[in-house]
């Protein structure tokens, strides 16, 4: 069997309805297993007493908004190289679940920075690229909408995803690429030394989990959605033509 | 209720926007999805009985 028989709707619609119900409550249930331990059950950090809780919405939250662009990418082009309709829906039916996770990184991330840097906001290279990754999520959505041929939007959306895909890998690797900048480095890493606490780690872990489920669920459920607008649309231009 | 000290105000308003939005993102995910169902429902069955 292979990954592009689910280019065709229905079998994507019946494989999403399968698996749909098992992503759904494994999100729900790592979401509210990692928030509580992390809310009610670890400890205050010793430099930054409680506000070390954030980390369990921040950190899954930006991971998330840098995926989702990726995902998007990774359909846009199936889209733009093989003409799946199922892959560029896909991609249009990332970007709001991308807006969010990255309008919650934005948020927390400033509610974070306010009593650690004394400051709200910074034009940071992490900052300042993360902000105009949320600007391209808002162009992308917008582009969609803007279209009415949905090929050619599909076609105009993959290429500004291509060209915000720069943003996406600067948002995750501006710490690396300039070392100037309130924001710390990466919080999880393969080196011992550099990654936080376990007592931190283990319940992060879990929300991170939990924010990749609530993606995939949300993904497939909009897509699906997607499919049928698409379908009924189609259906309607042909009760017009007769 | 852990004692969340001086940042309580911070760490409240983090959980609190954060499940709040994606509460949101859920609701309407799966009401515009309802609403597709029912449409594509409707125009299949309206275009069988117009054969």
């Amino acid at each position: 069997m292979s990954l592009w028989e689910y280019a065709n709707p229905v079998r994507f619609l019946n494989l999403s309805a399968r698996v749909l119900p098992v992503f759904w409550g494994l999100a729900v249930a790592c979401l509210i297993v990692g928030l509580i331990w992390g809310f009610f059950f670890t400890p205050d950090d010793f430099r930054q007493g409680s506000t070390v809780k954030i980390i369990y919405l921040h950190v899954p939250s930006a991971m998330m908004a840098i995926n989702a662009w990726v995902m998007m990418l990774v359909a846009s082009l199936i889209w733009l190289v093989r003409r799946h309709h199922v892959s560029a829906l896909a991609a249009k039916a990332a970007a709001p679940v991308g807006v969010v996770m990255t309008l919650i990184a934005l948020f927390t991330g400033a509610i974070w920075g306010q009593p650690m840097w004394g400051t709200w906001w910074a034009w940071d290279p992490r900052l300042t690229s993360f902000l105009i990754l949320f600007l391209f999520y808002l162009g992308y959505i917008a582009l969609w909408e803007a279209i009415e041929d949905p090929d050619t939007a599909a076609d105009l959306t993959s290429v500004l995803c291509l060209v915000g895909s720069v943003f996406a890998v600067l948002s995750r690797y501006a710490v690396n690429f300039w070392n100037q900048g309130l924001h710390q480095g990466a919080s999880l890493s393969l080196d011992k030394e550099e990654n936080v606490a376990d007592v931190f780690y283990i319940p992060l872990l879990v929300c991170i989990a939990g924010f990749v489920l609530l993606f995939i669920a949300l993904v497939l459920y909009r897509t699906g959605t997607e499919i049928r607008l698409r379908r009924t649309r189609a259906l309607q231009a042909r009760e017009g033509r007769a | 209720m852990p004692d969340l000290g001086k940042y309580a105000d911070a760490v409240l308003s983090a959980y609190g926007v954060s499940s709040l939005l994606l509460l949101l993102l859920v609701i309407f995910t799966l009401r515009k999805g309802r609403a597709a169902r029912q449409a594509l429902e409707d125009v299949e069955k309206r275009s069988k009985t117009n054969g």
